[in-house]
C-alpha cells in the first residue's frame, strides 16, 4: 500500500523541517524516499499543515483507577454518547471516555500515539486489556514502582543493582514502558492513612526518604538504559508552597546527569508550581520553576494545563485524592494495591470565577511560555485530571495565540487576572514549536525512534490539518486554529488512512509498546528464586499468575533494551 | 401470632454452602432441589405450629404460595424470621417490586407459614411445569 | 499423574488462585487447597447433568441438533427481535463478555449481568458517593478491625477469612487464628471481650507514639485483628468474632446511621437500636474508631431487602466518617467468580456497570428501567439470550415467567433451570477447566483462569459460541438489506 500526500506545509522538527511545501511518501506502513506516483494513492494537502501524529506523554486513558471513575461517574457519560456507526462502535464521553470513544477521539485530533501513566503492577492485566480495547492508536503504561516493598527495601539497604535487576523484571512482567514514581514514599504511608511531607520525611516501617527513592530510581533507570527518564508525580503534589519541593526534586538528581541528557521528567508540572502558605495566599510559581528549567537540562516536564470544565481527578497519590474529597466533599473513590500503590478518585470542576482554579489555568500556560526551549515542556492536561484530551484544540490556541489567551483572561477571576503573569508574556508559538511541545518532543523524550517524526523510516503516523499558515496567522486566526486541530483533515495511522475531516473511516487495533529488558547475566533464575520466595508473603496471588502474557496485547510490539546490570 | 397454626414471619432468601455445593454438582441433581426446597426455622416457632423437623409446610406471600420442607435452624435464635436458599422456590414468594433500582426484594418479605401435612414438596420439573409451563 | 498448580477456582468471586488439580486421563480427580464448593466444580465437570448436544425445543419437547443449527437458530431469533435482553455473563471470562457486548450492540438489545440481584443497589451507591477500597492485600498486611455485615463468608466465600482477613498472615498483622483457637478453648465470655475492647480503648496517642520508632509501627505488638460480624442471624461466621451484633431483619439502616451518630461523637437517646442495646454498640464504635486499619465487607444482606441502596449509602457513609478518625476501607463480597468482571467489561466498553441499553444506537443506563428485572416484569424483551447464569433460579417469579415466554437461548454447560425452560440449549465449556480466559476477584484484580482438560468433544467456550452467533447475525442482516433492496 503506497501513499503520496503532496504539497502540504511540513512540520517535522526532529528532521529540521519547518513549514516547507514538500510531499510525503509512504510505503508498508513507514515513511520512504519516494512511492511510485502512478500507483500510490494520492492525499492533496496544498494549503495544509502536515505534522507526525501526536504524542501524549501522560494520559490516564486505561486501567483500572480509569475504569473506577467511569463507573463513579455517569452523569459524566448521559451528556456525551457515540453512536455505533458502519464502522465505528458505540461509546460515551467525557471525561473518562470508554475505550472506543478514547480511540477514536484521540484519531481525529490527528493523534497516534499515547501513553497511559500509571499502572498498577498487580492489576496491569487489566490495563492491557483495556489497551487493546482502544483502538487505532498506539499506546504504552508505566508501572507505578516508586513505592512497591522490593524498590523500598532494595533502596534501603542500598542494593541498587539488585533493585535494577527486579524493576527490570516488572518492566517486563507487566508488559511496562518506563518507571512511574507517584508522590514516592507516601503512597506507602497511605496505606495507614498517612503521608510524607518532604523529600526528607522517613517512609513508616521502611526506614527510607523520597529523596532515596528518586535518587535510587534515577540511578537504575540508568543501568537499564530504559528510553525514557524516571517519570515522576511529586511529593506534596496539590499543595500551596510545593513549588519548592518540585525545585528540591529537580536538584536532587541534578549530579546524576551526564551529557546535559535529562534524567527525570516531573509530570503535570502545573500541580507542582503552586506558591503561597495556603489556598488564600496561594499563587503562580511557574516563574521560578521556569527559571530553574532554563537554567537547567537534566529535567523535561509537562504541562497538566487546566481547562475550565467538568471534568474527573485521579491520581495514584491516594493521601493527595483524599485531600482533594476532604476540600471539595465530593464522591470519593479509594484504591489502595497491596505492596505497590494507591489510587484516588474525586470528581471537579474547574470554574473560571474560582481564583484557585483560574490561577492554576494561567499557571499551565505561564510554564509552557517561560520556558524557553520547547523540547523541555510537552503540552497534556493530565487528562483527565486538568481536562479532557479533546481540550488540545484550546490549549493550542492559547500557545499560539495572545488574542486567544486575552479572550480567556477577561472571563477568570478577577483577582487571579490581576496577578496573572500572561498579560506580561507576549511570546507565541508557531507551528513547528506546536509540532515540538505536542509529538516532537514528547517522542524524543521517550525515546520513541520511529514516532514523532517523519523521517525515512519513520512509522507512518501523519496528521493534516486544514489550516493555511501562508494566507492566515495562526495568532489572529485562533478560532481557526481550533477548529483544525479539533477535526483533522486526514489522520494515516501505520499508512491506512483512519480519518478524514474528523470522521473515523476505520476501527482497526493499535500496538502496545513495551520494554523487553535484556538484562547482561542470565541471572533470570536466581531472580525468580528469589521473586518466588517473597511472592507468598507479599501478594495474594500466585507467582505464576502474576506477569501479563502476550497474548494480552492485541498488537504486542516489544522494544528490546539492553541492560547494564 | 399464632392464628389456627398459621405464623405470621419475616422471610429471608440466601446462600447456603449446601446449596453453593449444589449447584456447583448440578441443578437436575437431587441435592439441589434438597438443598434448596427448605425453610429454616427458629425451633420455638416449630413447637408453636407443632411441625417436627423435615415437615412439610406451606410459605405464602402477597406473591405466591410454596410448599417446603421445614428444617429446624443450627442459627437460632431468630424468632419470627424463616430462611429460605436462593433457588426457584424462594422465587416463588419473594417480592419481585424493584422501586425503580432493578433489585427486587430477595429479603425481609412479610409471610406466613402453616403446616402442610397433605400437601408435597413439588421436584423441580413439576415446580417448572406448574409455574411457566414449560420445562 | 500431572499436577497442575497455581489455577484459580472459578466458583465465588474470592477466586482463589492456588488449588492444585491431579488430572488423570483427561478428567480432575483431585482438588487440593479448595473449599467445598471448588471441590465439587472441579470434579462435576465431567458429570452426568453436562449438556452435550445442543438442543432445540419441538412441539413443546427438547430434540437433539447440530451446533450449526442451533447457532442459526439463535442468531435468527436475535436478529429479527426488536427488543431482545442478553443477560448473564457473571459466570465466564471477560473475553467472553466482550464479544456479548458487541452482539447486544449489534442487535440493538439490553444487556444485563448478574450484579442487576445481587450488588447492583451497592453500584449505584457507588455512583453516587464513591468507595474507599483497596486489593485484598492491603487487608491481610493491614487491618487490624475486620467486620462482615450481612455476609456470612463461611458459607458463600469459605476461604475468604483465611486467605484475606482475620486469619491471614501479613506484613504488620497476624493471624488471629491461635487467638480465635484460645479462645474457643477457655470459652470466654463478653466480660473478657470487654474487657480486651476497654483495652483498645484505653490505647493513649501518646502510647502509639511510644511504639513508633523511629517513626510509626502498627499495631503488630499488640492484640490481635479483631472480628465484628452484623447479621440478621447467628452465622457461622458470626460464631468467630470479637462482637456480634444481631440485627433485627430490615433495620441495617437505622443501626448504619446510629454508628455513624456514635463515630462522631454524638449521643443516642435511646437504650436499643435495630434490636441491639446502645452501650454493645458503643464498645463497637470504640473498637471501630482505635483501630489502625479497619475494613468492612458487605454482603447482600445490605443489598437485597429493607432500605436496599440506601443502605449501602448510609454503609459508605459510615466508612466515610470513619476515615477522619482513622484509616477504613469497604468492599462489597461479590458472589459469581467474574460478576466483577462483567461490571468491568461494560464499564470500560459502555461507561456503565450493567443494565446498559443499545436500543437507540448508543449505550444507555436507567437502573429500574433498562435493568433486566423491570424489562421482564413490564414484559417488553421478545428475545432473550442467556449465557453463563440461571436466571430461573435466581429471578422473581413473575420475571421468570416472562423470560420463560420469550423466545429463550441458553449457553452453558450444565442442564440448568433456565435450560429446562429455553427454545434453544447450546452446551459450552467450563470456563476456567475447559476453557481460559480472564476474571476479576471482588477486589478488581484481574486473576487469569486457566485450561486444564479439553471440554468434551464438539463443545465449545462460550467466547466462540458467541462469536459465531455474532458473524451469523451479521450475515442474517446482511441478506435482509439485500433482499430489501433487491
Amino acid at each position: 500500500m503506497e501513499l503520496l500526500i503532496r504539497n502540504g506545509f511540513v512540520f517535522d522538527p526532529i528532521n529540521g523541517v519547518n513549514g516547507e511545501k514538500m510531499d510525503i511518501a509512504v510505503k508498508d506502513g513507514k515513511i520512504v524516499d519516494k512511492v511510485n506516483e502512478s500507483r500510490a494513492k494520492t492525499i492533496d494537502a496544498t494549503g495544509m499543515v502536515v505534522m507526525p501524529g501526536g504524542v501524549d506523554i501522560h494520559s490516564h486513558i486505561a486501567g483500572g483507577k480509569v475504569n473506577a471513575g467511569r463507573l463513579l461517574r455517569p452523569e459524566d457519560h448521559f451528556k456525551d454518547v457515540e453512536r455505533k456507526t458502519a464502522v465505528t462502535r458505540s461509546g460515551v464521553g467525557y471525561s473518562i471516555p470508554s475505550t472506543f470513544t478514547t480511540g477514536y477521539r484521540y484519531a481525529r485530533m490527528g493523534w497516534t500515539t499515547v501513553m497511559d501513566p500509571a499502572m498498577p503492577p498487580l492489576e496491569a492485566k487489566h490495563t492491557h486489556e483495556e489497551l487493546s480495547d482502544t483502538p487505532i492508536i498506539d499506546k504504552a503504561s508505566y508501572p507505578l514502582l516508586g513505592d512497591w516493598w522490593f524498590v523500598l527495601e532494595y533502596l534501603r539497604d542500598g542494593k541498587i543493582e539488585e533493585c535494577a535487576r527486579h524493576v527490570a523484571w516488572m518492566i517486563k512482567a507487566t508488559k511496562g514502558y518506563a518507571i512511574k514514581v507517584v508522590n514516592p514514599g507516601g503512597l506507602e504511608a497511605w496505606g495507614y492513612g498517612r503521608n510524607v511531607e518532604s523529600l526528607d520525611d522517613p517512609v513508616p516501617c521502611f526506614g527510607i526518604t523520597p529523596r532515596e527513592i528518586i535518587r535510587g530510581l534515577c540511578k537504575v533507570n540508568k543501568l537499564l538504559h530504559l528510553p525514557h527518564t524516571i517519570h515522576l508525580h511529586t511529593n506534596n503534589l496539590g499543595k500551596p508552597g510545593n513549588y519548592l519541593t518540585a525545585l528540591e526534586t529537580m536538584r536532587c538528581v541534578e549530579d546524576l546527569a551526564e551529557n546535559g541528557k535529562p534524567v527525570i521528567h516531573i509530570t503535570h508540572c502545573q500541580f507542582c508550581a503552586f506558591k503561597g502558605d495556603d489556598w488564600r495566599t496561594f499563587q503562580s510559581g511557574a516563574e521560578e520553576i521556569a527559571n530553574y528549567v532554563n537554567a537547567h537540562s537534566h529535567v523535561t516536564l509537562d504541562m497538566g494545563q487546566v481547562i475550565f470544565t467538568d471534568t474527573t481527578t485521579m491520581t495514584a497519590d491516594g493521601p493527595f485524592q483524599y485531600t482533594l474529597y476532604t476540600l471539595t466533599g465530593n464522591k470519593w473513590t479509594n484504591h489502595d494495591v497491596e505492596t505497590e500503590t494507591s489510587a484516588g478518585i474525586v470528581p471537579f470542576h474547574y470554574k473560571r470565577k474560582s481564583y484557585v482554579h483560574a490561577t492554576q489555568w494561567s499557571i499551565g500556560l505561564e510554564l509552557a511560555l517561560l520556558i524557553k526551549d520547547p523540547w523541555k515542556i510537552m503540552m497534556t492536561t493530565d487528562h483527565p485530571n486538568g481536562g479532557p484530551f479533546t481540550a488540545y484544540p484550546r490549549i493550542i490556541a492559547w500557545l499560539m495565540s495572545r488574542k486567544a489567551r486575552e479572550a480567556t483572561l477577561r472571563k477568570i477571576n478577577p483577582k487571579a487576572r490581576s496577578r496573572s503573569l500572561l498579560p506580561s508574556i507576549s511570546r507565541e508559538l508557531d507551528f513547528y514549536e506546536i509540532a515540538i511541545v505536542t509529538r516532537a518532543g514528547q517522542a524524543k523524550a521517550l525515546g520513541l525512534k520511529n514516532k514523532g517524526h517523519l523521517g525515512v523510516g519513520a512509522d507512518a503516523d501523519i496528521a493534516i490539518y486544514n489550516f493555511n499558515p501562508e494566507t492566515m496567522d495562526p495568532a489572529k486566526n485562533y478560532r481557526a486554529v481550533r477548529r483544525a486541530f479539533k477535526r483533522a483533515a486526514y489522520t494515516i495511522k501505520g499508512g491506512q488512512v483512519v480519518v478524514k475531516d474528523g470522521e473515523v473511516l476505520k476501527h482497526m487495533d493499535g500496538a502496545t509498546m513495551w520494554l523487553d529488558v535484556q538484562l547482561c547475566e542470565p541471572c533470570e533464575i536466581e531472580l525468580n528464586e528469589n521473586l518466588k520466595r517473597r511472592f507468598k508473603e507479599y501478594w495474594t496471588v500466585e507467582f505464576e499468575n502474576y506477569p501479563v502474557s502476550e497474548d494480552y496485547l492485541a498488537v504486542s510490539h516489544p522494544i528490546p533494551v539492553k541492560a547494564d546490570v | 401470632m399464632v392464628e389456627k397454626h398459621k405464623l405470621k414471619v419475616v422471610l429471608l432468601t440466601g446462600r447456603t454452602i449446601e446449596q453453593g455445593v449444589g449447584k456447583e454438582l448440578g441443578k437436575i441433581t437431587s441435592e439441589y432441589a434438597e438443598s434448596v426446597s427448605v425453610c429454616y426455622m427458629d425451633p420455638e416457632d416449630m413447637k408453636k405450629l407443632d411441625i417436627k423437623d423435615g415437615a412439610n409446610v406451606q410459605v405464602s406471600t402477597a406473591f405466591g404460595s410454596v410448599v417446603v420442607k421445614a428444617k429446624k435452624s443450627l442459627r437460632a435464635p431468630h424468632p419470627g424470621v424463616i430462611y429460605i436458599p436462593y433457588g426457584p422456590w424462594a422465587n416463588v414468594v419473594v417480592d419481585p417490586e424493584t422501586h425503580g433500582i432493578g433489585m427486587p426484594t430477595f429479603k425481609g418479605v412479610p409471610a406466613t407459614v402453616e403446616p402442610a401435612p397433605d400437601k408435597p414438596v413439588l421436584g423441580l420439573s413439576e415446580l417448572l411445569k406448574q409455574q411457566f409451563g414449560k420445562g | 499423574m500431572p499436577v497442575v498448580k497455581a489455577v484459580s477456582c472459578p466458583v465465588c468471586g474470592s477466586l482463589c488462585d492456588d488449588i492444585e488439580l491431579t488430572i488423570e486421563n483427561g478428567e480432575v480427580v483431585k482438588v487440593k487447597n479448595g473449599c467445598a464448593m471448588c471441590e465439587a466444580k472441579f470434579l462435576s465437570h465431567r458429570s452426568e447433568h453436562r449438556i452435550r448436544k445442543p438442543l432445540i425445543r419441538k412441539d413443546g419437547e427438547f430434540v437433539e441438533t447440530t451446533l450449526e443449527e442451533a447457532i442459526r437458530r439463535t442468531a435468527e431469533i436475535l436478529a429479527e427481535a426488536n427488543y431482545p435482553v442478553l443477560y448473564g455473563w457473571s459466570n465466564t471470562s471477560c473475553e467472553a463478555i466482550s464479544v456479548g457486548i458487541e452482539l447486544a450492540e449489534e442487535v440493538g438489545g439490553v444487556i444485563d449481568n448478574t450484579a442487576v440481584v445481587c450488588h447492583g443497589p451497592s453500584l449505584l451507591s457507588v455512583q453516587d458517593m464513591g468507595i474507599p477500597s483497596c486489593t485484598l492485600g492491603q487487608i491481610r498486611h493491614r487491618a487490624d478491625l475486620i467486620i462482615y455485615w450481612g455476609c456470612d463468608p463461611w458459607s458463600a466465600h469459605p476461604r475468604h477469612i483465611e486467605r484475606y482477613t482475620a486469619f491471614a498472615e501479613g506484613r504488620f498483622e497476624k493471624s488471629a487464628w491461635r487467638g480465635y483457637m484460645a479462645k474457643i478453648r477457655s470459652l470466654i465470655g463478653l466480660k473478657k471481650i470487654r474487657s480486651a475492647a476497654k483495652r483498645l480503648v484505653l490505647k493513649e496517642p501518646s502510647e502509639i507514639e511510644a511504639r513508633l520508632k523511629p517513626t510509626f509501627v502498627p499495631s503488630i505488638a499488640r492484640e490481635g485483628r479483631k472480628l465484628i460480624v452484623v447479621d440478621v442471624r447467628r452465622t457461622k461466621t458470626a460464631e468467630m468474632a470479637d462482637f456480634f451484633i444481631q440485627v433485627e431483619p430490615g433495620k441495617d439502616y437505622e443501626l448504619l446511621q446510629a454508628l455513624r451518630a456514635l463515630v462522631r461523637d454524638q449521643e443516642l437517646e435511646v437504650d436499643h437500636v435495630a434490636g441491639v442495646p446502645v452501650e454493645y454498640l458503643e464498645e463497637v464504635v470504640d473498637a471501630m474508631v482505635s483501630c489502625d486499619f479497619g475494613a468492612l465487607f458487605f454482603g447482600l444482606g445490605l443489598t437485597m431487602g429493607g432500605a436496599k441502596l440506601r443502605n449501602i449509602d448510609a454503609a459508605l457513609s459510615l466508612i466515610r466518617d470513619l476515615n477522619m478518625r482513622t484509616k477504613f476501607v469497604i468492599m462489597p463480597m461479590r458472589g459469581h467468580f467474574n460478576v466483577t468482571g462483567a461490571n468491568m467489561v461494560f464499564t470500560w466498553q459502555t461507561g456503565y456497570p450493567y443494565a446498559v441499553d443499545f436500543s437507540l444506537g448508543y449505550p444507555r443506563y436507567n437502573p429500574g428501567e433498562t435493568s433486566v428485572v423491570d424489562v421482564l416484569l413490564r414484559g417488553e424483551s421478545d428475545a432473550a439470550l442467556v449465557v453463563a447464569s440461571d436466571p430461573v433460579s435466581s429471578f422473581p417469579r413473575k420475571a421468570a415467567e416472562h423470560l420463560a415466554r420469550n423466545p429463550l437461548i441458553y449457553v452453558g454447560p450444565h442442564m440448568d433451570v433456565t435450560a429446562q425452560v429455553a427454545d434453544v440449549v447450546i452446551p459450552s465449556a467450563f470456563v476456567g477447566i475447559e476453557a481460559p480466559g480472564t476474571a476479576y476477584r471482588m477486589d478488581h484484580v484481574p486473576i487469569p483462569l486457566k485450561k486444564v482438560v479439553d471440554p468434551p468433544e464438539g463443545v465449545l467456550p462460550d467466547e466462540e459460541i458467541l462469536r459465531r452467533i455474532l458473524s451469523e447475525v451479521r450475515k442474517i442482516k446482511r441478506e435482509k438489506t439485500k433482499a430489501e433492496a433487491a
